[in-house]
């Protein structure tokens, strides 16, 4: 089915860009994939149809913004596969993989096909913490932690929920979390095209964030963040990255961290950050988790080359959790932790559930295990609110 | 100053076709009819195009031959016309200010269709104008003498240029540089394009003339602290030395006829495109970082000549996301020359420039970047998104863009990356536009009359631009208006002697009761309290004539003139009739 083009290009306000080729230039996947943004732009301007179909290229977008960062002119590149995808989601011709993490949203309120009534689960071993938050949030608590999709279901990245939990509790704070209540934040769902199913989400969700009516929420991954911030409009409530939380905390006095990660001979851990895209090209954060991890004592924070504007998407999001893209050889995670080991860290840390495990798999695939161990910087904090508990 | 008594009222009324852009909509002959019965007219007509020699030469006659010492033409906007009428009238020995303009063609013909509706429309706006007209009293026309002499604000190439024409007059200049020397951003650069002159060679003579013109005065490490006074008698305060060795500034008051501002530009931050890691590696550097290295012929890096380099256009220019949606008009000029220079010195280099468009307007541009071409320089059309450092090699960088004439993503090695920095306004310009009321354009530089015709002169009158300051450009073009700003500064000063509105306000000293409300509501610090006889007084050599003080004044002691509570209740009750 062919699209008209005019209408699209008009609404996404294409009329302005000057084929410079930034966005192609900055395009992580632009060089392994066929996907060229500049010249889908180009055709929107100059042909009267576009057969989507063709486009099969359009599924490798990972909606890093790195191609709206760098536009001179203001167009918003990334938009335009978002609007192309949703043409394909609206006929329904969808990778099987996104159709299911989709529906899987629609019914169960995450994308990994797990029960809505599992959304718990991370909470183990600290049920009567999560109650309590719970009960808070019945009461109106002043912060919401809302703790997101991967970080409920995914083994790998509950701990970072409970570590969270922790910390609000040691500092005392007056927290409340939803539970089974709580559904995806709908970030990913509209980045893969599907705006009705996004509209949806936000609705409700933005409902239930006032029935709570909590001056501040907190979340775990940056996604959620972004969209809370950008595409709710929850002009009443402030959202924090827990990394801008935490930072906080410690720089007003509230929360120290006296364990030591460093070896028993005080070597300092050596420890490389990976500025996940939403955080940092998208939202600007690039500070706080930096400030987070030069809090831990023991700890050596080394930079890679490519860091904070140029950091290099680690190819997880914009719905790629759930599809492989055309060029699944060359992983754009894979380069991205050899350029970590290269640095001799012995940790990349990270403070995002889908860099977590996109950056984890590629240093299992790339042998790199005994060399480089991926963390959320939340683990890393926890150590160090652990070894003093011991104390 | 005062006004001449009101004489029996002798009105002539003409109402324009403008051909058929009032004609059309409106029925003039029955205007015109209207108002031959209105108390006063005397002759009443319609014509083609009033503004005409013809349509003057009507109202010239009919002055003489009836006698009319008021005039009321209904056309356009009085903007355009109101002082060609009255002229005309003052030729006959009627006043100026007993002309009235009624504007039936933007506030009536144009914005209406109904013909019946429109002619209605225009016979009010006549009559208001008629009522006004019996009311308007005789203004003297006012001149004021000038002060001999120009401040030039800028000792770059522009104030240079400005300050030498203005003495070479005999007039004195004085040039206020806040650094300690003169030369500006040209004494920076190495070359200049289309024609490759050393610039120290054209500098230095320049330099030499201003510093030894008797003429001109140079004060260096000195800014401008205050402005006071209007065009023909500027008061400016120069805050002069202050080098902070235990040298306080010396204040140094000077009395001049107009100023000309040259304040120039700054050289774009590239930090500010950080996806460029300017900060990270020493060998990418901003193209005045390269004009020192051509200067001093020393293109290496890491004690090597460069196998590879590139240039990359439009950095911190044309980008609305930086806000300097603005092109800066001389990077695409000044990297063919550099990347000329590196091919010449380094003739096995690759040396490849990034571009979006090439733009090369200038008288020779063309053909200098034709030979740039000719001489190797590789054009690739696709702006740099990201420069990062090529894995295990310190000293190279990989540039990753799109080529976008192949269609293809590309990483190019460099050696040596130069950054064609744009032009930004003055991190100052806000501080010089509240000191001389200067507005600035969107872009924040210094915004001229009208672009067009008035490219050097501001909304200040006796203010003048020149150079970058007013936007970016080359120093062909900079010396052009350096000159043209100098010739138009010196039109009062040559005259002698510059006009000055008549409408102003007035006080009546028996109704004030020295409120002082009128002096704090002044944008032009007009009224003064008198502190002898606790009233105010206004300077009519600085009142506009805005009225904001004869509406503020609580004991109605402020009348402005050519527009009294009497003239404009008048011409209300006319139109409400």
């Amino acid at each position: 089915m062919a699209l008209k083009t005019a209408k699209m290009a008009e609404q996404l306000e294409l009329f302005g860009c000057i084929q410079c080729g930034k966005c192609t230039g900055g395009c992580p996947v632009a060089r392994k994939t066929d996907l060229n943004i500049r010249t889908l732009i180009y055709h929107m301007l100059v042909d009267s149809d576009m057969d989507v179909d063709l486009h099969e290229e359009l599924w490798d977008c990972t909606a890093c913004f790195t191609c709206v960062e760098r536009c001179p002119k203001d167009v918003q590149p990334a938009e335009l596969v978002i609007a192309l995808r949703g043409e394909l989601v609206e006929s329904g011709r969808v990778p099987e993989t996104v159709g299911t993490a989709l529906m899987s949203i629609f019914r169960q309120g995450n994308p990994s096909s797990m029960a809505r009534q599992d959304r718990e689960l991370w909470a183990e071993g600290m049920e009567e913490s999560l109650e309590r938050a719970k009960e808070a949030a019945q009461q109106g608590c002043d912060l919401l932690y809302f703790v997101g999709c991967i970080p409920s279901y995914d083994q790998r990245v509950q701990p970072v929920a409970r570590a969270l939990m922790r910390v609000f509790e040691k500092v005392g704070l007056d927290v409340g979390a939803l539970g089974t209540q709580e559904s995806c934040c709908g970030n990913e769902v509209r980045r893969m095209g599907e705006v009705g199913l996004f509209e949806m989400l936000a609705e409700e969700n933005a409902e239930l964030f006032r029935g709570v009516g909590a001056e501040r929420m907190v979340t775990t991954s940056p996604h959620c963040y972004n969209t809370f911030t950008k595409e709710y409009g929850l002009d009443d409530v402030e959202v924090m990255h827990y990394t801008q939380l935490l930072a906080r905390l410690i720089e007003d006095g509230q929360l120290t961290l006296t364990g030591n990660l460093a070896s028993e001979e005080g070597e300092k851990k050596r420890v490389t950050y990976h500025d996940p895209c939403f955080l940092g090209k998208q939202n600007k954060i690039f500070d706080e988790p930096r400030a987070l991890l030069e809090a831990i004592p023991g700890v050596e924070l080394v930079e890679m080359d490519r860091n904070r504007e140029r950091s290099l998407c680690c190819e997880g999001g914009g719905g790629r959790m759930w599809v492989e893209g055309t060029n699944l050889e060359e992983r754009l995670a894979f380069q991205r932790v050899e350029e970590a080991a290269d640095t001799g860290a012995e940790i990349l840390a990270v403070a995002c559930p889908f860099c977590l495990l996109t950056l984890e798999d590629a240093v299992k695939v790339r042998g790199l295990d005994d060399q480089l161990q991926v963390m959320d910087i939340m683990e890393l904090v926890d150590r160090a609110l652990d070894e003093e508990s011991e104390e | 100053m005062g006004e001449t008594m009101v004489q029996e009222p002798r009105i002539g009324v003409y109402v324009c076709h403008c051909g058929v852009n009032i004609a059309a909509t409106v029925d003039v002959a029955e205007v015109a009819g209207a108002a031959a019965e209105l108390p006063g007219v005397v002759i009443s007509r319609d014509y083609t195009y009033m503004c005409s020699d013809p349509g003057q030469a009507l109202i010239r006659q009919d002055i003489q031959e009836f006698g009319l010492n008021r005039v009321v033409v209904a056309s356009c906007s009085p903007r355009m016309h109101e002082p060609t009428f009255r002229s005309a009238a003052q030729q006959q020995g009627v006043n100026p200010y007993q002309v009235e303009m009624a504007n039936i063609r933007e506030q009536c013909s144009w914005v209406h269709k109904d013909q019946e509706q429109a002619t209605k429309k225009a016979k009010s706006l006549v009559a208001s104008a008629v009522a006004k007209a019996r009311h308007l009293h005789a203004l003297e026309e006012r001149e004021v003498d000038v002060t001999p002499g120009v401040v030039v604000i800028g000792g770059g190439v522009a104030g240079m240029a400005a300050a030498l024409d203005i003495a070479d007059t005999g007039l004195p200049a004085y040039l206020v540089e806040k650094e300690g020397h003169l030369g500006g951003r040209v004494a920076d650069l190495n070359r200049t394009f289309p024609t490759m002159e050393s610039v120290p060679e054209l500098l230095e003579p320049l330099i030499e003339r201003v510093e030894h013109h008797p003429n001109i005065t140079v004060l260096l490490n000195s800014r401008v602290s205050q402005v006071d006074g209007y065009v023909g008698n500027f008061e400016v305060n120069v805050a002069e030395g202050g080098t902070g060795d235990g040298d306080p500034p010396r204040e140094r008051p000077l009395s001049v006829g107009a100023i000309i501002v040259a304040t120039g530009y700054d050289v774009f931050d590239p930090d500010r495109k950080p996806e460029f890691g300017y900060s990270n590696y020493p060998n990418v550097i901003t193209s005045l970082e390269m004009e020192e290295r051509l200067m001093n012929g020393d293109l290496t890096v890491g004690g090597r000549n460069p196998e590879r380099v590139a240039f990359i256009q439009c950095v911190g220019s044309r980008d609305i996301q930086l806000g300097n949606p603005h092109c800066s008009r001389v990077c695409c000029m000044y990297t063919a020359k550099q990347s000329r220079l590196v091919r010449e010195s380094l003739p096995d280099a690759n040396v490849t420039v990034f571009y979006i468009d090439v733009r090369t307007f200038g008288k020779g541009s063309e053909e200098f970047y034709d030979e740039a071409r000719s001489k190797g320089v590789r054009y690739r059309r696709g702006n740099v998104s990201e420069i990062y450092r090529k894995p295990g090699d310190p000293d190279r960088v990989v540039l990753v863009a799109e080529d976008t004439l192949l269609g293809e993503p590309i990483e190019f090695e460099a050696d040596l990356v130069v950054l064609a920095v744009g032009m930004e306004p003055r991190g100052g310009a806000g501080e010089i536009s509240q000191l001389l009321k200067l507005p600035r354009s969107a872009d924040g530089f210094f915004l001229e009359a009208h672009p067009k015709l008035r490219p050097v002169d501001t909304a200040m009158e006796g203010v003048f631009l020149a150079g970058c300051c007013q936007g970016p450009k080359d120093i062909q073009d900079t010396v052009a208006q350096a000159k043209a700003a100098a010739s138009s500064a010196l039109i009062p000063l040559v005259r002698g002697s510059v006009p000055v509105e008549s409408a102003t306000a007035v006080v009546s000293e028996e109704l004030c009761a020295g409120c002082g409300m009128c002096v704090d509501v002044c944008p032009y610090d007009a009224p003064a309290m008198d502190q002898l006889w606790g009233v105010s007084r206004i300077n009519a050599v600085l009142c506009k004539g805005c009225g904001a003080c004869a509406v503020t004044c609580p004991s109605k002691a402020i009348r402005l003139q050519h527009f009294t509570a009497e003239q404009v209740l008048a011409q209300v009750d006319a139109l409400v009739e």
